[in-house]
């Protein structure tokens, strides 16, 4: 019956939502949209429709959109070429994805169990972190490149994937938006287990961590995008401690027989974060909403 | 005297009795404000430091004071080449894609939920696909087959084709191209979400109280309920186009022809990581610092003033 109502309401909300728009408006910013839509879309459509083109059309003039004969040679091409290298490929791949489940844990633990006391305490110096935090998200990863390399050989750490790591872990924007998310956590729930006797530690594990599920997988996103695409930097010389991304830029320099190569690499590249970005869509949003700058 | 000593210790006695207290807040955020602080925060110090220095890693930095910002700022002519360069693709691409980053949020928000995914992916999707943007490169060949000139001859816009990597007078244009195309990231997916939050019963309110169109909405409903994500976002984009190098590096080359896709970052990457001149790098990297701080409290004291 409850529901029946609140259908009824909120089909004649949804009417009363609409009061003020007019069809030719909506015909003109849906055209408008998907005009930059096609803009936006082309080029990742090309780089995946090149990957799929045997050598010849890739050269054909006026390039297709799609692939006539659709072929898997480039992609074969590629792990020849890979299995031919020094360093077997699984290498790489083993060292790329290290350091991004590695980072990406490291970073969902550690920034929530900083974001807690931020987002629900008052104490001493917290709002010194949180300024530095916000003001962080303002610089550029360049301007703190030179100390960081003096810092990380300082540590002993070039040629260890920690040197990629532990700067990852340190990001302040995925422990802002923890925070921000932490903040909506009603402040009752954490009263009540209190007065049950729980200790801090134990809130923040069982009750906590659990309640704020979206928001870790928008860090893991934010994280992962982030390490896939690492090169190891100025970090990691040691051949055989290359992520992958390096690897392949590697092959992506080559010449023009490599053009199917390219496409293939690019491909890989671009697939996996989008592939992954699809099965978290509407969580991440979620985090994003409770993330305001104030 | 007695009075003030005593009221100075309980000043101190109470703050130490009020960290005792919060022991487990500082135990649970020692981790990561370690890690902050050593990658992050004292990097920024230091970098101040060593940019009163001539330091090239070999030997310990000697002190020169200002010369490293006298020269910057008054003898290196390509320095001034890349902060022109730096400054036109901030002043473009900043505003652009943060209006675009908006607009395309507010419009998709009107679509049906799985519509809706399905747009937000596609402007989302450029922002994440690693280097994808090289498709560009194939795009902007400067031969006959470059997608872009082969359109614009066919169209008989041109007769020859166009070097749009190697001319300088293109070079600019297409990275600001490339740059927007890729511009709709974090602060998109904020925007969209913030549009989502708005609570619905305000547009009835407003329909009632006499809001006639979808622009009056926008400005009085809409944007003063999303001012956290307005200035999230704005944070985002300003430090994203204050610091293009990689587009620039990658699709016209570094150096570029005649420093035309010189920015100060490259400028900073060319001093830091090929020429080791770390003091000079690091003047260069503070003035970056302190162009992204001021950009960025600016416009935030602007937007903290929409909508009233």
């Amino acid at each position: 019956m409850n529901s029946i109502i609140e259908n009824i309401k909120n089909r004649k909300y949804r009417k009363k939502k609409r009061i003020n728009r007019s069809k030719a408006g909506d015909i003109t910013l849906f055209a408008i949209l998907l005009l930059f839509g096609a803009f936006s879309a082309f080029p990742l459509i090309m780089t995946a429709s090149n990957a799929f083109k045997p050598l010849d059309e890739l050269f054909l003039f006026p390039p297709r959109l799609l692939p006539r004969n659709i072929t898997f040679d480039n992609f074969r091409d590629l792990s020849e070429l890979m299995s031919n290298s020094w360093i077997p490929f699984t290498r790489y791949f083993f060292n790329t994805i290290l350091i991004t489940v590695l980072g990406t844990f490291g970073h969902v633990l550690i920034a929530s169990m900083a974001a807690y006391p931020l987002a629900k305490y008052k104490f001493p110096g917290r709002t010194l972190i949180f300024t530095l935090v916000v003001y962080s998200l303002m610089f550029a990863p360049q301007v703190t490149a030179t100390p960081n390399y003096i810092i990380i050989s300082r540590l002993g750490l070039i040629d260890n994937p920690a040197a990629i790591i532990l700067p990852a872990i340190a990001s302040s924007l995925g422990l802002y938006l923890m925070k921000q998310f932490m903040e909506q956590i009603p402040n009752e729930l954490i009263e009540s287990a209190k007065i049950d006797g729980a200790s801090e530690y134990r809130i923040f594990f069982t009750i906590v961590m659990p309640l704020v599920k979206p928001a870790w997988l928008t860090l893991i996103i934010l994280l992962f995008q982030r390490l896939w695409i690492t090169d190891g930097g100025s970090f990691i010389f040691s051949e055989e401690l290359k992520p992958v991304s390096y690897a392949l830029r590697q092959i992506a320099q080559g010449t023009i027989e490599r053009a199917g190569t390219i496409a293939a690499v690019s491909f890989i590249m671009m697939i996996v974060p989008v592939t992954f970005f699809i099965f978290s869509q509407s969580r991440i949003v979620e985090t994003f909403s409770h993330s305001g700058m104030k | 005297m007695q009075k003030q000593v005593n009221l100075k210790l309980t000043k101190r006695q109470l703050l130490w009795k009020e960290m005792k207290k919060n022991k487990h807040n500082y135990v649970l955020m020692a981790p990561y404000v370690i890690l902050f602080l050593t990658f992050t925060i004292i990097p920024v110090f230091m970098s101040l430091g060593i940019s009163f220095t001539y330091f090239n890693l070999l030997e310990s930095p000697r002190f020169i004071g200002l010369d490293n910002y006298t020269k910057l700022l008054l003898e290196d002519d390509v320095f001034i080449i890349a902060l022109k360069n730096t400054l036109i693709l901030a002043v473009v691409t900043g505003p652009v894609s943060y209006l675009l980053a908006f607009v395309f949020a507010w419009l998709i928000n009107e679509l049906k939920p799985k519509l809706r995914a399905f747009m937000t992916l596609i402007f989302y999707a450029p922002s994440i696909s690693g280097n994808a943007f090289l498709i560009w490169l194939l795009i902007f060949s400067g031969d006959v087959h470059g997608y872009a000139n082969a359109i614009l001859m066919n169209l008989g816009f041109i007769d020859n084709p166009i070097l749009w990597l190697k001319n300088p007078d293109y070079m600019l244009f297409v990275i600001i191209l490339v740059q927007l195309w890729l511009s709709l990231g974090v602060s998109f997916l904020a925007f969209i979400a913030g549009l989502q939050s708005v609570d619905k019963t305000l547009y009835e309110a407003g329909a009632i109280d006499g809001i006639r169109n979808r622009w009056q909405e926008l400005w009085f409903i809409t944007l003063p309920s999303m001012k956290p994500q307005l200035l999230f976002g704005a944070v985002m984009q300003i430090t994203t186009s204050l610091a293009i190098a990689e587009v620039s590096m990658q699709l016209v080359g570094f150096p570029s022809i005649q420093y035309a896709g010189h920015t100060i970052v490259t400028h900073l990457i060319d001093y830091g990581s090929t020429r080791f001149d770390l003091g000079y790098a690091s003047a260069i990297a503070t003035l970056l610092f302190l162009i992204m701080m001021t950009t960025n409290i600016v416009v935030r004291s602007i937007l903290r003033k929409v909508g009233e």
